[in-house]
C-alpha cells in the first residue's frame, strides 16, 4: 500500500530520496529506479528532494464543507474525579494560555461534573478567560457517552480552533470519541505544541515508533485541531486567585435513562505509589536482580524523601508492581532528581523520564545508553554504590 | 458469543534502530509482529468463546503482508480472519482507520463484543478503539483489566478498568467495544493444530469495493491529520559527568556534594 508515486520515465535513480526517507522505505530496483515499500506512509519528505520531480503523493480530494475561519479560541477539557480536578488539566491550561496568547484568542476551560463551582474558579486562577460549566448529576462521574456528546454539542455551538485534553485514561477515552463524532484530527501524546507562523496552524509534535522518531502533525482542513498531552510533559502554571473570568452554563444532552453505562465502584488502590508527583525518584531495573534488590533502592529513596520507580524489565519480572513503572507504557515523570540504578536506558524508558531536571545513572556497563543522557554517572556495581550513597547522604543530611 | 478482534501488524519497535548519520529508521531486518497489546485482546476473546461458545473473528487493515498476523491469530485459535487491504486505505490516520474497520464490522454483521488493544506500539495513540465504537454507535470500555461478569440474556457486561486512581467497576450493555490492558490475561502460544489450520485457511481480502463506504473518507484522503515532518529526537543534553575516584566512598561523597550544590537535596 505504498502511497508514493514514482514516475518511472523520469526517475534517474540518483538515490537522493533514499537519503531522506525517515522510514527506510525506498530502494532501487534492478532497473535502477526507485520503488517504495509498504513502510512508506506518505510523509512526503522525499518529494521536494527529487531533482527530476519524479516523486508525488496522491492529491487530496474533496474536503468537508467547513470554513476554518469560523473557528477561533483555545479550549481545554478540565478532568475531575470526585469533585477534584486532575493536575494534568492545569498543565493543559498552561499550554492553552500560551497558544491562545500567540493566536490573540480566548482560553476556555470546559468543566463537566456535578457541583463543580470550585473547579471553575480554579480554572480561572490558572489562566482561563472563561469557563464553560455543565453541571448535572448525570455528569458526576466520568462516562464516555454523556461527556462526549455534551462536548460535541458545545464544540458545534462555539467552534473552538484548538481543543486540548490531558492524555489520562479518561482524556484519551473521551478525545477519541469526540474527534470521531466531529470528524476532525486528533494527535495523541504530544510533547510539543506550537503555532506555525504564517499558516497559524497548530504544530503537534509527538514521539512515534517507541520514541525512536519525532513526528510533526498538522490538521489543516478540519476543526477543532485536537490534541492530547501526557502528564508532566509541560510545567504547571502559576495560580493567581485574583484572576477573574466569565462563567457560561451549558446543558447536558443525555438523560440518565439513555446512558447505557453505570460506574458501580471505584476501587482506590491503597498506598498507591504516586511516582508521577514525586520530586525525587530512585528507580531500579533488571540490574537490581530480584525483589530483594529493591530493598537498597527503597533505602536510598527513603533517605531522600523520594519515591521508588522501576523499568519495565523489573516490573515484567514481577519484582515490583506496575504502578512503579516509568516509561512509554508506564508513567511519565518529571522529578527534580531521577536516579537510575541498573537501568540500561532504553528509548522507551527514556520516554518517561528524560525531562527530569537532574539524572543520575548507576550502572556497571560504561556503554549503557543511560549515561548519554545522565548528568552524573557512576560506573560500578549498584549493590556497592547504592548503599554507599545512602550512607553518605545520611551522614551529610544528618539523618 | 460473537467476538471480533481488531489487530494490527507493527514493526517490533524494540528492534527499530536509527541510522545515526541519516537520522532515519532502519527497517531492514526488523521483524513484523502482532501489536503486543492485541495478543491480549485475542486471548480474551478466545477465553470467552471457550466459556460461552460462539466464534472469534480477527480483522486487520493493512498491506498484503499483514496476512501473516492474521494467520498467527488463527494459529492461536481464532475461527475466522479477514484482511482489509486496498490502495485506497493507504495512509489512513486513526480517523480513517476507525471508519474503515467500522465499515468492515458492519459487513460482518452480528457481534456481541469487539476487542482492541489499548494502543498500537508504532503509533501509540489508543484512538482507534474509541473511534470504532463511536463510528458503530456502541459503548466503549477502555483499559479493561478484567471482565467480571457477562450475561448474554440480559445483554449486560461488567468490567474493571484501570484508571489513574485504581480500578473502576463499570457496567454496560451489549454489544460493546473493549480495549484491553495486559493485566487482563496471559496470551497463549499457537498450538501445532492451530498452526496447521492457519496454513490451510483461506483468508478473504476485502477491498473498498466490498465495503459500504464513502471513498472520500478512506486512506490519506479521508484523514484529517497530516504528518509534515519526521525527525530523530534531539538527545537530552545531560552534563554527562562520570564521577571517578579512588574508592566508591569517595565517588558517592562527590556525587552527594554535587547534588547538594544543585540545591536538589536539602
Ligand atoms: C512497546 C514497548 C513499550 C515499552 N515501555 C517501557 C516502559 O514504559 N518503561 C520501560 O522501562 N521499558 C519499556 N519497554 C522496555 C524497554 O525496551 C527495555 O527493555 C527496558 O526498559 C529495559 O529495562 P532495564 O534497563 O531494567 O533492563 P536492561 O536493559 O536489561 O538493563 C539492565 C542494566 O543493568 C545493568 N546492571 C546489571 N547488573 C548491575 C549491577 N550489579 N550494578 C549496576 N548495574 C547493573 C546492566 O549493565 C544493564 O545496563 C518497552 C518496550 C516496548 C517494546
Ligand atoms: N490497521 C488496523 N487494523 C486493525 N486494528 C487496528 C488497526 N489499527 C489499530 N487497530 C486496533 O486499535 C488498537 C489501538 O491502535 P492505535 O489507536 O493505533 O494505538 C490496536 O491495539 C488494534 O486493536
Amino acid at each position: 500500500m505504498a502511497l508514493l508515486k514514482v514516475d518511472r520515465e523520469t526517475c534517474t535513480g540518483c538515490g537522493l530520496c533514499l537519503q531522506v526517507c525517515p522510514f527506510g522505505a525506498l530502494t532501487l530496483d534492478n532497473e535502477n529506479i526507485i520503488v517504495a515499500s509498504e513502510a512508506c506512509n506518505g510523509c512526503g519528505a522525499c518529494v521536494p528532494e527529487c531533482p527530476s520531480g519524479s516523486l508525488s503523493l496522491p492529491e487530496p480530494g474533496k474536503k468537508p464543507e467547513i470554513n476554518t475561519k469560523d473557528y477561533s479560541g483555545v479550549w481545554v477539557w478540565v478532568e475531575q474525579c470526585d469533585g477534584k480536578a486532575a493536575s494534568i488539566s492545569w498543565e493543559m491550561i498552561g499550554q492553552g494560555r500560551r497558544l491562545a496568547d500567540t493566536r490573540g484568542a480566548d482560553l476556555t476551560a470546559c468543566v463537566l461534573g456535578y457541583q463543580t463551582e470550585a473547579i471553575a474558579q480554579e480554572a480561572m486562577a490558572y489562566g482561563a478567560d472563561r469557563v464553560m460549566v455543565v453541571d448535572d448529576p448525570t455528569l458526576k462521574i466520568y462516562r464516555t457517552d454523556p461527556y462526549a456528546r455534551c462536548l460535541v454539542e458545545l464544540v458545534k455551538q462555539y467552534r473552538p480552533e484548538i481543543f486540548l485534553l490531558g492524555a489520562s485514561t479518561r482524556g484519551r477515552d473521551l478525545a477519541g470519541a469526540v474527534a470521531t463524532y466531529l470528524y476532525t484530527g486528533l494527535t495523541a501524546d504530544c510533547t510539543g505544541l506550537e503555532i506555525e507562523e504564517g499558516s497559524n496552524l497548530l504544530l503537534q509534535i509527538r514521539p512515534a515508533f517507541g520514541g525512536n522518531i519525532m513526528a510533526t502533525i498538522k490538521c489543516p482542513d478540519y476543526r477543532p485541531q485536537m490534541a492530547t498531552v501526557r502528564h508532566h510533559v509541560f510545567e504547571m502554571p502559576q495560580s493567581d486567585k485574583s484572576r477573574q473570568g466569565q462563567v457560561i452554563q451549558g446543558k447536558p444532552v443525555m438523560p440518565e435513562e439513555e446512558i447505557a453505562t453505570k460506574v458501580l465502584d471505584l476501587i482506590v488502590e491503597k498506598n498507591e505509589v504516586n511516582i508521577a508527583d514525586a520530586k525525587i525518584i530512585v528507580s531500579g531495573g533488571r540490574g537490581v536482580k530480584g525483589p530483594e534488590g529493591f530493598g537498597i533502592i527503597h533505602e536510598l529513596a527513603d533517605v531522600l524523601g523520594g519515591a521508588v520507580g522501576a523499568s519495565r524489565a523489573a516490573v515484567d519480572s514481577g519484582w515490583i508492581s506496575y504502578a512503579h513503572q516509568v516509561g512509554q507504557t508506564g508513567r511519565t515523570v518529571r522529578p527534580d532528581l531521577y536516579i537510575a540504578c541498573g537501568i540500561s536506558g532504553a528509548i522507551q524508558h527514556q520516554a518517561g523520564m528524560r525531562t527530569s531536571k537532574i539524572i543520575v545513572a548507576i550502572n556497571k556497563d560504561p556503554e549503557a545508553p543511560i549515561f548519554q543522557i545522565a548528568d552524573y554517572g557512576i560506573v560500578g556495581d549498584l549493590f556497592a554504590v547504592v548503599p554507599a550513597l545512602t550512607k553518605a547522604l545520611k551522614k551529610r543530611l544528618n539523618k | 458469543m460473537q467476538a471480533i478482534v481488531c489487530i494490527k501488524q507493527v514493526p517490533d519497535t524494540t528492534e527499530v534502530k536509527i541510522d545515526p548519520e541519516k537520522g532515519t529508521l532502519i527497517r531492514e531486518g526488523v521483524p513484523s509482529i502482532i501489536n503486543p497489546f492485541d495478543t491480549y485482546a485475542i486471548e480474551e476473546a478466545l477465553r470467552l468463546r471457550e466459556k460461552f461458545g460462539g466464534k472469534v473473528t480477527v480483522i486487520t487493515m493493512g498491506p498484503p503482508q499483514a496476512l501473516s498476523a492474521l494467520k498467527e491469530a488463527v494459529a492461536m485459535g481464532a475461527d475466522e480472519a479477514i484482511l482489509l487491504s486496498d490502495q485506497a486505505f493507504a495512509g489512513a490516520d486513526t480517523w480513517a482507520t476507525s471508519y474503515t474497520l467500522a465499515a468492515a464490522i458492519r459487513k460482518i454483521g452480528s457481534f456481541d463484543l469487539i476487542f482492541c488493544g489499548r494502543q498500537a506500539i508504532d503509533g501509540d495513540t489508543g484512538q482507534v478503539g474509541p473511534g470504532v465504537a463511536t463510528q458503530l454507535q456502541i459503548n466503549q470500555l477502555t483499559y479493561v483489566c478484567r471482565i467480571s461478569n457477562l450475561d448474554f440474556d440480559q445483554k449486560k457486561i461488567e468490567v474493571e478498568r484501570l484508571v489513574e486512581e485504581g480500578k473502576e467497576v463499570v457496567q454496560s450493555s451489549l454489544p460493546c467495544l473493549i480495549t484491553v490492558v495486559k493485566d487482563i490475561n496471559q496470551p497463549r502460544y499457537p498450538t501445532i493444530l492451530g498452526i496447521r489450520r492457519s496454513q490451510k485457511i483461506q483468508i478473504p481480502v476485502w477491498t473498498a469495493n466490498d465495503l459500504e463506504v464513502n471513498r472520500d473518507y478512506l486512506g490519506l484522503n479521508g484523514s484529517p491529520t497530516r504528518v509534515v515532518k519526521i525527525e530523530t529526537p534531539p538527545p537530552r543534553q545531560g552534563k554527562g559527568q562520570i564521577i571517578q575516584a579512588e574508592s566508591i566512598e569517595q565517588q558517592v561523597a562527590i556525587l552527594a556534594e554535587k547534588l547538594i550544590a544543585e540545591k536538589i537535596i536539602v
